[in-house]
């Protein structure tokens, strides 16, 4: 009980430490060429295995496209999930970086669904015969990408950080109802797009060929998520030191002509 | 609290208010259809209610920007903030005045408009009821939007984009309660139902949510 409670407190500490922006610097400084290493090891073992893989039996080549399709919308997800947490330990507990954190990853979140849309539709002109259904899963990636671009658009719109973040953790709490209708709409409603066949509860309904080269596509693509979102956050952190700067430095010149004046 | 709704009220109603400029709108949204797909009367009887319902959601996103932004420009957003005691029940009113005075005149035209569109009395009664019942919450989602937006210049769009995603699913059970009312094997009074309860769901979360951005966004 004892002990837990300490490594509790231990990474809670730690935790908070990370909130200011200078260690979370020092942190990052490490960690991103870790991450880096470890994600370019990962895709270029992915990518090998991928491209390796035999031929499925009834969708030929095409089946390779799934290597990048489904890493992609699953970390499209996670994104925003990890946004929404974020969120939360914005309101809730008021961390500064959780601020930074949403900030940084909706443009990677975008980007990552906009892939999996891409590689959707590449995938579905050969297998379906059309690059675009209103499929109930393909819609509503397709709303997960507005509202990426809308959060975008919003933090763009607001200047003041603290204004600005408040806005953006609440439309993004709002937003993740969309995550759930995700996942099971593929279960709710009669869809095209195919059930999950990896994360099932019994025996996974893919051969190992296919699965090995899918689970490290995956691993790579979580890693270069986060390494991209440290990378992010490092930027945003660094743009609010140049923006307080340039505010300071301006109002220092306004005290210096105004005394000049007198 | 009653004084607030028939000032906001009023004030919807005076040159500038712009309460009436929302049907104006929906009118030419409705006029411009025929001109998109061709006169033909029975394809536009079948699409009509869905035509109905996409031309109110979008008229009643046209007001809701200036839910909040005239009282805050004018400064009595902060008088109401200060004195109030629950900032949800204000917004909630304010909500319940912006309906009234843009939403409702809209609804009670649609009867005219569903003659344009050559719909049957009994569809155009389905859509004037779903109507009724589904855009209190599109305008209570919409505060939460108008309150993020509500220092922005020009947050109208803004707006816009980030409500759209929000309301789907009050225009997918809108429109599947109407055609449920007028095809004779989808049911009608499932998604009706579910329509009343996203109404009364987001009549609760919506004034909270956007009642509390609004104190936070004014320290």
């Amino acid at each position: 009980m004892t002990d837990v409670t300490t490594k509790s407190v231990g990474f809670w500490a730690w935790f908070w430490d990370l909130a200011n922006p200078t260690r979370f610097l020092a942190v990052a400084s490490w960690l991103i060429p870790v991450l880096a290493i470890i994600t370019v090891t990962l895709l270029g073992i992915g990518l090998y295995l991928g491209f390796s893989a035999p031929q499925d039996y009834q969708q030929g080549a095409t089946v390779q496209i799934m290597f990048i399709h489904v890493p992609s919308s699953w970390i499209a997800m996670m994104c925003y999930s990890v946004m929404s947490v974020s969120a939360l330990g914005s309101l809730v507990w008021r961390h500064p970086l959780a601020d930074v954190s949403i900030r940084a990853a909706a443009p990677i979140g975008a980007a990552f669904t906009f892939l999996a849309l891409l590689t959707g539709s590449l995938w579905g002109k050969p297998m379906w015969g059309t690059w675009w259904v209103w499929d109930a899963r393909l819609t509503s990636v397709l709303i997960l990408f507005i509202i990426y671009m809308g959060l975008i658009a919003l933090s763009r719109a607001i200047e003041e950080p603290i204004t600005a973040a408040r806005s953006l953790a609440i439309i993004t709490l709002i937003g993740f109802i969309n995550i759930p209708i995700i996942k099971f709409s593929v279960n709710w409603w009669n869809t095209l797009h195919q059930p999950a066949s990896v994360s099932r509860l019994a025996k996974p309904a893919m051969d190992v060929v296919f699965l090995y080269p899918l689970l490290t596509m995956a691993l790579a693509y979580t890693t270069l998520f986060f390494t991209l979102h440290l990378m992010a956050m490092r930027n945003e952190i660094l743009r609010r030191r140049i923006r307080s700067m340039r505010m300071s430095a301006a109002r220092r010149i306004d005290t210096q002509s105004a005394s000049q004046g007198n | 609290m009653m004084s607030l709704l028939l000032r906001d009220m009023r004030l919807a109603f005076r040159v500038g208010g712009g309460a009436l400029t929302g049907i104006l709108f929906f009118l030419v949204v409705v006029t411009i259809v025929p001109f998109a797909v061709g006169p033909d009367l029975n394809l536009l009887s079948k699409i009509g209610p869905a035509i109905l319902w996409i031309a109110a959601l979008l008229a009643s996103l046209l007001g809701l920007d200036r839910l909040f932004q005239q009282d805050r420009e004018d400064g009595t957003l902060d008088v109401i903030i200060i004195q109030s005691h629950s900032l949800t029940a204000i917004v909630f009113i304010k909500c319940l005045s912006h309906w009234l005075a843009n939403g409702l005149p809209l609804i009670l035209a649609t009867p005219i408009f569903g003659l344009f569109m050559n719909m049957e009395p009994l569809a155009i009664a389905a859509v004037l009821a779903t109507l009724i019942v589904g855009t209190p919450a599109i305008t209570f989602i919409g505060a939460v939007g108008a309150a993020a937006t509500v220092s922005l210049p020009r947050g109208g769009l803004l707006l816009a984009v980030l409500i759209l995603p929000l309301v789907i699913p009050v225009l997918i059970f809108g429109v599947s309660a109407t055609y449920g009312a007028i095809q004779d094997p989808a049911p009608f009074t499932s998604p009706f139902l579910i329509l009343c309860a996203l109404t009364l769901f987001f009549s609760v979360l919506g004034p909270i949510t956007a009642g509390w951005m609004l104190a936070q966004s004014t320290d």
